[in-house]
């Protein structure tokens, strides 16, 4: 069966042949004065244009085009589905925002050389993974962008710590690549069928669909940052520039969910039972390790890097529901499921770039990522810090806003498990529920501690008390997601509907139409079980808003009157005696973090008369480094060591080697029956 | 041989060429390549190596040429004529004036002495034999005996050559091994049907190149050490010789 190529799908590929272009005007303009505002405005109209082309094509037909590029006999082939085009659409969208970031932003890069070449081609390496429709053309896709955002991780590589970042992230890449590849490999059985047709007409049987889901969750899931191979996010998502950082954070690892969906849902055939489990599983365990440890960064960018692995751990969650459900024949609560999983995919892509792009302003600003160097940034960036205030609420799951809608709908996809009939399922779900339930509570008071420590409070340093607003397009495009947020959360039956044509391909049944629901309220399962109106919500909380405030100033008296503020019966009024991240965090470190992540404290006090300051140091670690990668590095230099003395051998040894290894190989063949 | 007498008057000889004569010949050639690489492995001055690696350049040519005769096949000639002037003469040559202009020790320096050195051989000529014919049973059947039996000794030869390389410690030694490791190479190459000539004279150039780099970095070492004993090389570069 081929395809006749949609317009969509034509559009799509010119939009990844014009980033390729973009890149190479990169290149050659990034010394000029031209260069930032060609490619940043270039890829600004460009992913425009895809991302509305990507939206008019999710309910439109499949599209189908095979170049004769690649693999001789394979070629390059092209599809444009629904599920394609919705990742198509989030990757364009994060990459319009980040576009126009970067046209303010990137002024204050002091080697554009090293960014602007790369940032079109990273996007133009997104675009063509959805597009994939074999895996030579996915792989080489996938490598595109890994090498891509790599170089952009490593374009600051004289601060420190950033190449070591790059180098801790190419390896996971490349991992990550290894586990798709041998998938593929799998999936494409003995007949070398390597398109996605042939893959779906044969799927695998027995244990090699287990073995395809396995190597999906280490491939995706090293790209995606499910722990333990989460370890690179925290490093290179803070290195790379802080437009780059919102691509990375929140729309590369939409493309790794991508994959992974496209592998597990599409490729793998009909799942077992028991396939729900391990994604539920690795999902809730990536929600609560990654928002723990965010809650003990003190690195802005940092916090978010984690930030981003509990959501993708709350997505997982979603997509093993969704498999479960699949796999029991509950085909209602399946589509519940990935709905929530796809719903929140677009919402974290906005509300993450909006905080990178938040955390960058704040960057530019003061200089500085230290939270305990900065505060009271709510005077001094208005706008900023409105933005920050939405994209912290909505990724702090509370309504009116968009990630309140679709983290009820896992909820709301988690309260349908007990009709599941498999009892492995009965039990690990609500576990895995309530594992979620706290990474929720734990993302509210991460973003609490985020919020008030950079934006409220006074000044704790001097650039930050002499910070100044950002220029005009970073303003822009913050405010700009701050509504998708809002919008998205208003709304929520607009963006559901709108997913179902991609709920509808993958799992075979989809929700019932929210558009028909009075009143633009949500009802995911039935009226009387639950619903949920995003307008009523705003309406209500915005009433009785103004309501408080006009009896407050009706009632209240407008005297002014002059009064020291509680200082906690300390006169002194330093801005150090504020709290701080550390503070902020210290209950929740020491309930939660002493035994995961063996968080000590030690306070070191003077002796009396000394006048040494008193000094608190606190240490954590992650116990994927510890207990996982430290000891494999380990084994590697020593095995490393050993091969070592191969180095040094003579010629004549060298020879006799090649000799011996041939001979052997020989005795093989001939004692081979 | 009574075979010979069944040709009939009139017919074009390479139909009439019954396929027994043609296996024999050949059997004949390429046994006697293997023999020669034994002659090799057995002397221990190296003029007498380079004439036996002449010998062995000889055979090869007459061997390519039956092969050339019987699968029909002109551009062989070529390839035969190639053996025939670089590896017989001109390669040896060389390397005979080499050895006379360097000074070079004229005896060979074994690492194992010869007696297991020739007992390895016989065990991989057995080895190469077993392997080639049981790997070539699924492919070419009955039908194709010429090709198996072909390869199995063109296999031998390698094997052989690499085993020189591996037990001289003097270079010279090693570049004929080398050089009759590609003989081996020649033998397989021309026994399968269907090699294509560039092919046959790409090789034929890259050995004739590997003898001039070879040949000159004799000279190089022998300049900076006055040995061509290559273990002076790994003193030299701080390894365990």
């Amino acid at each position: 069966m081929t395809l006749a190529p949609t317009f969509q799908l034509l559009v799509a590929l010119a939009a990844v042949a014009a980033l390729l272009l973009l890149a190479l005007a990169g290149a050659a303009l990034a010394r000029g004065p031209y260069g930032r505002p060609v490619v940043y405005g270039g890829a600004l109209v460009v992913t425009l244009l895809a991302a509305v082309s990507a939206l008019t094509a999710i309910p439109a037909p499949t599209g189908g085009l095979v170049l004769p590029l690649g693999i001789p006999w394979i070629g390059a082939n092209l599809r444009l589905d629904a599920l394609s085009a919705v990742f198509l659409f989030v990757v364009n969208l994060g990459g319009a925002a980040a576009s126009l970031y970067g046209l303010g932003y990137g002024r204050h890069d002091h080697a554009p050389e090293r960014v602007l070449p790369f940032f079109p081609a990273f996007l133009a390496g997104m675009s063509l993974v959805p597009l994939a429709a074999d895996a030579y053309t996915f792989l080489l896709a996938w490598e595109f962008m890994s090498l891509a955002s790599w170089a952009l991780v490593v374009s600051h590589d004289k601060e420190a710590g950033n190449v070591q970042a790059g180098l801790v992230y190419i390896l996971m890449a490349s991992f990550g690549t290894l586990a798709l590849m041998l998938a593929f490999g799998l999936l494409a059985g003995g007949g070398g069928g390597f398109t996605f047709e042939a893959m779906r007409a044969a799927p695998p049987t027995g244990w090699a669909g287990a073995v395809v889901l396995a190597l999906a969750m280490l491939g995706a899931g090293s790209k995606a940052g499910l722990v333990p191979l989460h370890v690179w996010l925290p490093l290179a998502h803070p290195a790379a520039p802080s437009h780059v950082s919102a691509l990375m954070s929140g729309v590369m690892t939409k493309v790794a969910v991508y994959g992974f969906i496209r592998i597990v849902f599409d490729l793998a055939g009909p799942p077992d039972w028991w396939w729900g489990i391990p994604v539920i599983v690795a999902g809730a365990i990536a929600g609560v390790v990654g928002v723990l440890q965010a809650l003990l960064q003190s690195d802005t960018k940092r916090v978010l890097a984690f930030s981003t692995i509990e959501n993708i751990g709350l997505i997982f969650v979603g997509l093993g529901l969704a498999l479960a459900f699949k796999a029991s024949g509950f085909g209602g609560a399946a589509a519940l499921a990935f709905t929530a999983a796809l719903f929140h995919v677009f919402n974290h892509a906005a509300m993450k770039s909006l905080l990178f792009f938040g955390a960058g302003a704040v960057l530019t600003a003061t200089g500085s990522r230290v939270m305990d160097r900065l505060g009271g940034l709510i005077h001094r960036m208005p706008v900023t810090s409105v933005a920050m205030l939405i994209g912290a609420a909505a990724i702090s799951a509370l309504p009116p806003l968009n990630g309140f809608a679709s983290e009820w709908l896992v909820f709301q996809a988690i309260l349908l498990s007990p009709e599941l009939p498999a009892w492995g399922l009965k039990l690990s779900v609500p576990a895995a529920g309530a594992l979620l339930a706290l990474a929720a509570a734990l993302a509210a008071a991460c973003f609490v501690r985020l919020y008030g420590i950079v934006f409220l409070g006074r000044a704790r340093s001097e650039q930050a008390a002499n910070a100044h607003e950002v220029d005009v397009f970073s303003r822009a495009a913050m405010l700009a997601l701050a509504g998708i947020c809002v919008a998205a959360g208003l709304f929520p039956g607009l963006v559901i509907d709108a997913l179902q044509p991609a709920v509808t391909a993958l799992v075979g049944v989809r929700m019932p139409a929210q558009s028909e629901v009075a009143w633009l309220s949500i009802v995911p399962v039935a009226e009387s079980r639950s619903s949920y109106n995003g307008l009523l919500v705003f309406l209500f909380i915005a009433s009785s808003a103004l309501l408080t405030a006009f009896i407050i100033h009706r009632l209240a008296t407008g005297a002014v009157r002059r009064a020291p503020p509680w200082d906690c019966g300390f006169p002194n009024a330093d801005p150090v005696t504020q709290y701080s991240a550390g503070s902020f965090a210290q209950p929740i470190r020491r309930v939660f973090a002493r035994t995961l992540f063996a968080a000590r404290e030690r306070v070191e006090m003077p002796p009396p008369g000394s006048l040494a300051p008193a000094r608190i140091e606190i240490t954590a670690r992650d116990p994927a480094w510890a207990f996982l990668f430290l000891p494999l590095a380990g084994l590697v230099e020593r095995i490393a060591t050993r091969a070592n003395r191969l180095q040094y051998l003579t010629i004549r040894q060298y020879l006799a080697l090649v000799f011996g290894a041939l001979v052997l190989l020989l005795l093989v063949l001939a004692l081979w029956t | 041989m009574d075979r010979t007498l069944e040709i009939a008057h009139g017919t074009p000889l390479d139909a009439a060429l019954s396929a027994s004569l043609v296996f024999d010949v050949a059997h004949l050639f390429a046994g006697a390549l293997v023999l020669i690489s034994f002659l090799m492995l057995y002397q221990d001055r190296l003029y007498a190596l380079l004439k036996v690696f002449a010998l062995q350049a000889v055979v090869l040519s007459l061997s390519v040429g039956w092969q050339a005769l019987a699968q029909d096949a002109p551009h062989l000639y070529v390839t035969a004529a190639i053996a025939l002037v670089f590896k017989a003469v001109v390669i040896p040559l060389a390397l005979a004036r080499m050895v006379a202009r360097l000074g070079i020790h004229r005896q060979v320096e074994t690492v194992v002495s010869i007696g297991p050195t020739m007992l390895a051989g016989i065990a991989l000529v057995a080895l190469s034999l077993v392997v080639m014919l049981k790997a070539t049973a699924a492919v070419g059947g009955a039908a194709d005996a010429l090709a198996r039996e072909d390869l199995a000794f063109a296999l031998s030869v390698v094997l052989l050559g690499l085993l020189m390389m591996v037990t001289r410690r003097n270079a010279v030694s090693q570049v004929i091994g080398f050089m009759s490791l590609e003989n081996g190479l020649i033998l397989a190459a021309t026994g399968a049907k269907g090699m294509p000539l560039v092919v046959e004279i790409s090789v034929a150039f890259s050995v004739l190149i590997a003898l001039i780099v070879i040949g000159i970095f004799l000279f190089r070492i022998r300049e900076r050490f006055d040995t061509v004993d290559v273990d002076a090389l790994d003193r030299f570069r701080g390894g365990r010789a």
